[in-house]
């Protein structure tokens, strides 16, 4: 309760501070009079009030400052105001300075240029960078570094050094040090710099360490710069590509375990109905698509009702999908599946054909286009990590596929339903005669498999388009990945989900998405060749029953 | 010898389908080209391919009967094998497009020209030729199968597991053949064709004598298949289907008597593709999409599985019934498609053909017969689920 109250109290004096900052910010100084002062006095008028302007510190007098840099700063004769002024033909069209708005047109004769000297130009462009790279906001000088890093004018030279040694904040420190290396690497001032410089700016660049800092050391190092210069950067060259090299890797890890994750969600459903049952259910991509769809139906309720809560709708969708695509399971395994068990290759077919029957049904009901599903505000956006970039909707992805991987394992191993699915699934008669009542369990077993199913449509609905087709692009997927992993063994799954992504995105750069595609289809039907029951075969006699 | 080879397969059944062949081949011919155009016995060119179109499908459904039926192989890639004698077929119809095409290339096909291509890739070469482009009918399907079968039947890949690499397979030459780079169209395909052997691909006679040609292959495919299910072969085949381990144990080699069922039939169904590609127009490779080696599982199962003639049966009737439901009911097609799946292998295991052998085991002594299949189905899950049939 103390603890609580203290953070009160931290959070009220915090809000106080800054408000009473926000008070004394010097934005709200009025420019008004500092821009007037620019067209009174001649040079040194205008330098004074150049000054003047650039200590207010506010970013707002930046275009009136380039505008005078441009020489498109006039005064109008008739009331003697600044504006900015641009030729029209024969006349000049008037805007205001700092509201930029219209002012109407004047003829030549009514405005007078302001004009500026050599003496003066320095002071526009140390003022234009003081304003910007010492703007009091963080991101804007952050901003102004890299536009300077990007146009590696000399003339920010001076300004730049004297806003390294006053910045704070860590991060644009360095953004503006790569700008100044980058400044002083390809400017003429590295012909004078000794060799410590040198490797300290080519360092510098190093530790940027992306794609444009490579690019501006292979600059350097195929330049007419000295031999000493080019030598250490093309040493920083190499590292630095190493170093992407590394990244570029890592990324793609990333991906194939995004992908992997996918697989994994669309076939964990699977692998309990084929794997533990034995059922060939080609309906499965229909019971993602249902989850998908009711994902859509949740999303449609929570934007007519309650807008407000929309980032908690996929929460709401998830025990609804579970609930909706594993009801539809049982009604399918208590109708259809239960005449065929032992017939795995009719069941093929009597669940292909309630494929078809369910794409059409959600067709004629939903439409054949794409429904919108949005995602919620903390599934949105992206982050980076080192070099790479990670959006936390895969993320999620990737979490939740664990998740529900470790849930089910969990529920067949610890809870007395699991048993029973083991018991039915080792031994029909036995567990029949301790009382299991295995009709029952197949049908729930059918229902948890589908259920599943219907949590992967959530998560897809994610990242795919939710159509009647949606489980199609999974269903042949998802039974490579558990043909691959080894048929009964939630292991094999995972393992199998996970190597089949990552292949698929290592393939990916070097033999484009569909010949990896290929490629990785091509490999499967080798590898049954040699493993003709999957990676983690079950052994003993219930192989060959 | 060889005609001992096809006579010893024929039985009534055969006699039946082989007069409805002939019927036809005699029958269509002189009600298109004879019969005047007002007569309400005068039956359009447009019927003339639709019905050449069934028979390509039924001739597939016969391939697949061979070896799923007799042999116990569910292939859910047979479908490849069709799209690629079409595809052989349809390399020597571009081919004899020439000059003619948008772009006038005498070597190239227009999508090469298109594409930038200068000269004609080594795999069209020989295409020109009709003899070359008939035996590619044969030759790639059937290598390609024997190569699968080589490597999946002797590392014993059975079952389920077959049926889904066979699935791999077509999926994997779908999107091999959806590249441009391939060579051969890619999603366009191949179409625009102009004539074949010399003669107009649009004229009614030549349209007329597709058809007789598809009668043909067909009736000879038949007996074919009918011949080698009648020899000892054929004997072994059905034990293999029912009990593989055993005849194993027996001492036959079951690999290679599979490999050979599997081949043949590849290469029917390469001839069923190259006949369906000048009658329809086109080849793409849509064709190798897995759902429709799947629909084409269903025509067999619906004819009746391991009769021949059921599938033949089974292929016309559900096209013809694809054909009325998607001109006049379109949002219904699925529905009926899906809902047979289902009832046929719920109510209907011997399909059509099996009915009245169904309805005479039942209704006498009102005695549940065993499932047809359950034996087979058994030994080909790997599965303890089988415990349940029993």
């Amino acid at each position: 309760m103390r603890r609580a109250l203290r953070w009160l109290m931290a959070v009220c004096v915090v809000v106080a501070t800054s408000t009473a900052a926000y008070a004394a910010d010097p934005r709200a100084i009025d420019l008004r009079p500092l821009v007037q002062a620019l067209g009174s006095g001649g040079y040194s008028g205008t330098e004074k009030a150049l000054t003047q302007l650039s200590e207010a510190g506010d970013p707002a007098a930046v275009p009136v400052i380039e505008a005078l840099q441009a020489g498109d700063l006039y005064v109008r004769k008739a009331d003697g105001s600044v504006v900015v002024a641009r030729k029209a033909g024969d006349a000049f069209t008037l805007t205001d300075p700092l509201t930029r708005a219209a002012l109407g047109d004047a003829p030549a004769a009514a405005v007078e240029k302001i004009r500026i000297n050599n003496s003066l130009r320095r002071a526009i462009s140390a003022s234009l960078g003081a304003l910007t790279l010492m703007s009091p906001d963080a991101g804007v000088r952050r901003s102004a570094a890299d536009a300077v890093f990007k146009s590696r004018d000399a003339s920010a030279l001076e300004t730049l050094s004297a806003a390294i040694a006053k910045e704070q904040d860590k991060g644009v420190r360095a953004a503006m040090e790569q700008a100044r290396a980058a400044i002083l690497l390809t400017g003429e001032a590295a012909s004078k710099m000794t060799d410590a410089e040198i490797q300290s700016a080519t360092d510098t660049l190093t530790a940027r360490g992306d794609r444009d800092a490579l690019v501006l050391l292979n600059m350097v190092a195929g330049s007419g710069a000295s031999d000493i210069t080019k030598k250490s950067a093309a040493a920083a060259v190499s590292t630095l590509e190493q170093k992407l090299a590394f990244w570029a890797a890592l990324q793609n890890l990333w991906y194939g375990l995004s992908l992997g994750s996918v697989l994994l969600l669309a076939a964990i459903g699977l692998a309990v109905t084929f794997g533990v049952m034995g059922v060939i259910n080609m309906a499965h991509g229909e019971m993602v698509m249902i989850g998908a769809y009711t994902t859509f139906l949740v999303q449609e309720f929570f934007r007519a009702h309650a807008p407000g809560l929309f980032d908690l709708s996929i929460l709401v969708a998830l025990p609804a999908a579970f609930i909706v695509s594993g009801g539809v399971g049982i009604v399918i395994e208590r109708s259809v599946i239960r005449w065929l068990y032992g017939r795995p290759l009719e069941t093929l077919l009597a669940t292909w054909g309630l494929s078809l029957a369910l794409q059409q049904a959600v067709r004629s009901i939903f439409g054949p286009t794409n429904r919108e599903v949005g995602a919620p505000s903390w599934m949105s956006g992206a982050f980076e990590l080192g070099g790479l970039t990670i959006t936390y909707g895969r993320l999620w992805i990737v979490v939740f596929a664990f998740a529900v991987f470790a849930a089910l394992l969990v529920a067949l191993k610890r809870t007395w339903f699991g048993l029973s699915i083991r018991a039915v699934t080792q031994n029909r008669p036995m567990a029949n005669a301790m009382g299991i009542r295995t009709a029952r369990v197949d049908a729930l077993t059918f229902g948890l498999g589908s259920g599943i199913a219907g949590l992967a449509g959530v998560a897809l609905s994610q990242i795919d388009n939710v159509s009647p087709n949606l489980g199609q692009g999974y269903i042949l997927d998802s039974f490579m990945v558990v043909v691959f992993g080894g048929v009964g063994n939630l292991w094999g799954t995972l393992v199998g989900a996970l190597t089949l992504g990552t292949m698929n995105k290592f393939l990916e750069p070097y033999a484009g998405a569909v010949l990896g595609k290929i490629l990785v289809l091509i490999f499967i039907i080798l590898f049954i060749q040699r493993r003709p029951r999957g990676l983690f075969a079950l052994k003993g006699r219930a192989v060959e029953a | 010898m060889l005609l001992r080879f096809f006579l010893m397969g024929l039985d009534r059944k055969a006699g039946i389908v082989l007069t409805i062949l002939a019927f036809l081949a005699v029958a269509v011919p002189v009600l298109t080209l004879w019969v005047p155009a007002d007569s309400p016995f005068h039956l359009s060119v447009f019927t003339v391919s639709l019905l050449g179109k069934y028979l390509c499908f039924a001739l597939l459904a016969l391939a697949l009967d061979l070896v799923w039926g007799y042999c116990g192989i569910l292939s859910l890639g047979h479908a490849a094998f069709f799209a690629l004698g079409g595809y052989a077929m349809g390399m020597y119809l571009m081919r004899q497009i020439g000059p003619r095409g948008v772009y006038g290339n005498p070597v190239l096909p227009d999508f090469m020209v298109f594409l930038n291509w200068k000269e004609l890739p080594w795999y069209w070469l020989g295409f020109d030729h009709f003899w070359f482009a008939a035996l590619m009918v044969l030759v790639v399907p059937g290598a390609l199968a024997f190569a699968f079968g080589w490597f999946a039947f002797r590392s014993r890949v059975t079952g389920v597991y077959l049926s889904i690499i066979t699935q791999a397979l077509t999926f994997a030459l779908l999107l091999a053949f959806f590249r441009n780079d391939m060579g051969f169209g890619g999603n366009n395909g191949l179409t625009d064709f102009k004539d074949i052997l010399g003669y107009d691909i649009q004229a009614d006679t030549t349209r007329v004598v597709l058809f007789v040609a598809t009668v043909a292959a067909l009736a000879l495919s038949y007996m074919i298949a009918s011949g080698v299910i009648g020899s000892k072969l054929g004997k072994v085949l059905v034990a293999l289907r029912d009990a593989e381990s055993r005849v194993r144990f027996m001492g036959y080699d079951t690999e290679s008597y599979k490999l050979f069922a599997w081949t043949l039939s590849a290469c029917m169904a390469g001839v069923a593709g190259a006949l369906y590609v000048p009658q329809v127009g086109i080849i793409n490779p849509s064709e190798f999409a897995p759902a429709s080696s799947i629909e084409a599982v269903i025509w067999v199962a619906v004819g009746g599985r391991g009769t021949l003639a059921g599938a033949i049966l089974g292929a016309v009737l559900v096209n013809m019934g694809k054909s009325y439901f998607t001109g006049a009911l379109p949002e219904l097609w699925l529905f009926a498609l899906g809902g047979l799946f289902v009832a046929v292998t719920l109510f209907l295991p011997k399909g059509l053909l099996g009915l009245g052998a169904q309805l005479k085991a039942k209704l006498p002594g009102r005695k549940a017969s065993p499932l047809p299949n359950a034996q087979t189905a058994n030994q080909a899950t790997g599965q303890t689920a089988g415990q349940k049939g029993a």
